[in-house]
């Protein structure tokens, strides 16, 4: 049974909050420390940008916050629950992750054997939906994300970006609380790798998923609402510059 | 949805080249319990098919089969002359290899017991049993002798009268059925100059007696047939076959029979007992253990599979964890996967062999039992060799999905 957050913080709408955060692989003279002391809030709904260069520690927070990579110490709360104290697991994580968490990442990371519409409809029957209802809540998601006439594809059959679009509807399969994209658009062009953004920014608002993404790409900043920037495996919360707007 | 059963249609062409390589390989488990089956049915199917309550053989001997056994031909009437004999018989029994044209002809002479058993008793395809006392034969269709073809056998020709199915020796060979006294003019034919030879050796001991020397006119004898001269027996038979009245009674004509000095008497049971742990024992060891090998040599190629099949799955497996799939979920796509394939190399085996196995030289004779004793061993080694991949499934992590 998992710890509740506690009741005096505000937390009605946080969907997902990291506590000092810190990652240590190794001992002794091989010690590294991959991240320290790592804390973020996120909001219901909001989508945050992790920003910084290679090495620095993003994918070991993503992975840490996505119950995958467990935190050598800190606390993980997810959906008003304590699920991470340190290392130690406080509730069942495969479970957990398949009933709140959805992941996208850097290349589609599609079931190859699998058509568009069954990834996606694998990740509802495995959390309990009928054949029937998953094939339904699969089709409506293809379509909300505007690639259901390719549902009958395989993987392969799909170009980066309809790839990239199954995996969008799969995460959001079983209505998730937070959404975790490790550089999604690392494998698009830049028009695709904006619309994958975009679609990111119209899941959270619209359905009040919140979404962390690990980006390089400065390019689509604007539609992120949080920036952080994570280097020598800390991070910071960076203030939002304004867009400058072309004439 | 059945991820198994999704990955198999994928991969379709793959999975089917190695289903056809797990088929041969049980193909050939298969077969080799098929061979087995076809020695010990060939060896004993004689002693079955002519269902002699008691075989009399010579004395310490486990003839016919077994080893050489001679006994008087006259000792079908001392036989008969026991209370509770219904049928004794004349038993002859050997091999042959001749020149067939061009090709070796090789078969097992069994001689009939004329008139008592004139062959009706033989699975016939085509022509009938022997209609009279010499120069008749019935022929399997292994030896591939028409109807109606006349074959010579040393200074004698035989006509086939009869084609026989499924009747061979325990060595293989095809029988052909001869009444008793052609089975024993083949068995000791000798040529003419070879006959004309022991005549005059006869002639020549002859002359060292000294009643020879007093009576030189006894010494004409000595060039006459052995037939005409009493001083010599008839050729010996191989054994005597007796059926009783009540078979019931088999214990107590046995000791009758028993007793006399010159013979030794088993019951059916006991002849094919001494035919199975004498000279297709062996046989069945070496076949067994060999079976035992394939099936062993079978299992650890599944497995290798397996766990390529897994490997190469390996990713997606970690994503399925990733995604919050429960390892009954992931043991499920390998476990069924590892069974499909098993049943699919099972029926491939059974169709290609019923095809390939009647071509064999010898028999080879699937029973049901095996069949399903098969069927039970692939589903072991289907789930046994699963567990190599089961474990790296187990053990992936979700992590790997993010590599």
């Amino acid at each position: 049974m998992s710890t509740p957050m506690p009741a005096d913080d505000p937390s009605a709408k946080i969907a997902i909050k990291a506590e000092s955060l810190t990652k240590i692989y190794g001992a002794g003279n091989t010690e590294v420390v991959a991240m320290r002391d790592a804390s973020m809030t996120v909001m219901a709904g909001e989508v945050v940008a992790l920003l910084g260069p290679s090495g620095s520690g993003k994918s070991t927070f993503l992975t840490a916050v996505g119950l995958i990579n467990p935190p050598t110490s800190g606390k993980i709360y997810i959906a008003n629950q304590l699920i991470m104290d340190g290392p130690k697991a406080l509730t069942n994580l495969r479970s957990f992750r398949r009933k709140h968490l959805g992941f996208v990442f850097q290349k589609s990371n599609l079931i190859p054997f699998l058509k568009a519409g069954e990834n996606v409809q694998i990740a509802c029957e495995l959390n309990g939906l009928s054949s029937r209802q998953a094939r339904i809540r699969a089709l409506e998601l293809l379509d909300y994300l505007g690639i259901k006439d390719r549902s009958q594809s395989y993987p392969s059959m799909l170009s980066g970006g309809q790839q990239q679009r199954v995996a969008v509807a799969r995460a959001l399969a079983n209505r998730p609380s937070v959404i975790l994209a490790d550089e999604p658009t690392a494998a698009l062009d830049s028009f695709r790798g904006r619309q994958v953004m975009e679609l990111f920014t119209k899941v959270a608002h619209e359905q009040g998923t919140s979404v962390i993404v690990v980006t390089h790409d400065h390019r689509s900043l604007d539609v992120f609402d949080t920036l952080y920037e994570m280097e020598d495996g800390k991070l910071t919360q960076k203030t939002k510059e304004p867009l400058a707007v072309a004439h | 949805m059945n991820l198994a059963i999704k990955d198999i249609s994928y991969n379709i062409g793959r999975f089917v080249l190695t289903a056809v390589g797990i088929g041969m390989l049980l193909m050939v488990v298969m077969g080799m319990g098929g061979i087995y089956r076809g020695v010990v049915e060939d060896a004993t199917l004689l002693i079955d098919r002519l269902d002699a309550d008691l075989w009399v053989v010579q004395r310490s001997t486990r003839g016919p089969f077994a080893e050489i056994s001679r006994v008087p031909a006259k000792l079908s009437d001392r036989a008969l002359a026991v209370p509770g004999v219904r049928v004794a018989r004349e038993f002859v029994y050997h091999t042959i290899q001749r020149q067939d044209g061009d090709r070796v002809l090789r078969m097992a002479v069994l001689g009939l017991s004329w008139p008592t058993d004139k062959g009706d008793w033989i699975p016939l395809v085509e022509g009938r049993p022997l209609g009279q006392s010499r120069f008749e034969l019935i022929a399997d269709q292994t030896l591939k002798l028409p109807l109606g073809r006349q074959i010579e056998i040393g200074n004698e020709v035989y006509q086939v009268v009869g084609i026989s199915r499924g009747m061979i020796s325990s060595a293989g060979d095809g029988i052909a059925f001869l009444s008793s006294a052609d089975a024993l003019a083949v068995q000791f034919d000798v040529p003419g100059e070879a006959v004309r030879l022991e005549r005059a050796a006869r002639e020549s001991r002859g002359r060292l007696f000294d009643v020879a020397i007093q009576q030189p006119a006894l010494l004409e004898n000595a060039t006459r047939q052995s037939g005409q001269l009493p001083a010599i027996a008839r050729p010996s038979i191989s054994s005597v076959l007796v059926t009783l009245e009540h078979p019931s009674d088999a214990k107590a004509v046995a000791e009758v029979i028993g007793g006399w000095t010159d013979v030794t008497v088993y019951t059916a049971d006991e002849q094919r007992n001494l035919l199975l742990k004498g000279s297709v024992e062996k046989v069945r060891s070496q076949i067994g253990l060999f079976r035992i090998l394939l099936t062993i040599i079978a299992t650890i190629i599944m497995a290798l599979i397996l766990y390529t099949l897994t490997l190469d799955k390996l990713h997606s497996i970690a994503l399925l964890k990733l995604i919050g799939a429960s390892n009954t979920v992931l043991l499920g796509l390998i476990l069924q996967q590892a069974l499909i394939l098993g049943a699919s190399g099972f029926a491939i085996a059974y169709v290609v062999g019923q095809q390939i196995f009647p071509k064999f030289p010898r028999r080879v004779i699937i029973t049901s039992e095996d069949l399903i004793q098969l069927a039970a061993i692939v589903f072991v080694i289907s789930i046994a060799s699963s567990g190599l991949g089961v474990w790296k499934a187990m053990v992936v992590s979700p992590n790997e999905a993010l590599a």
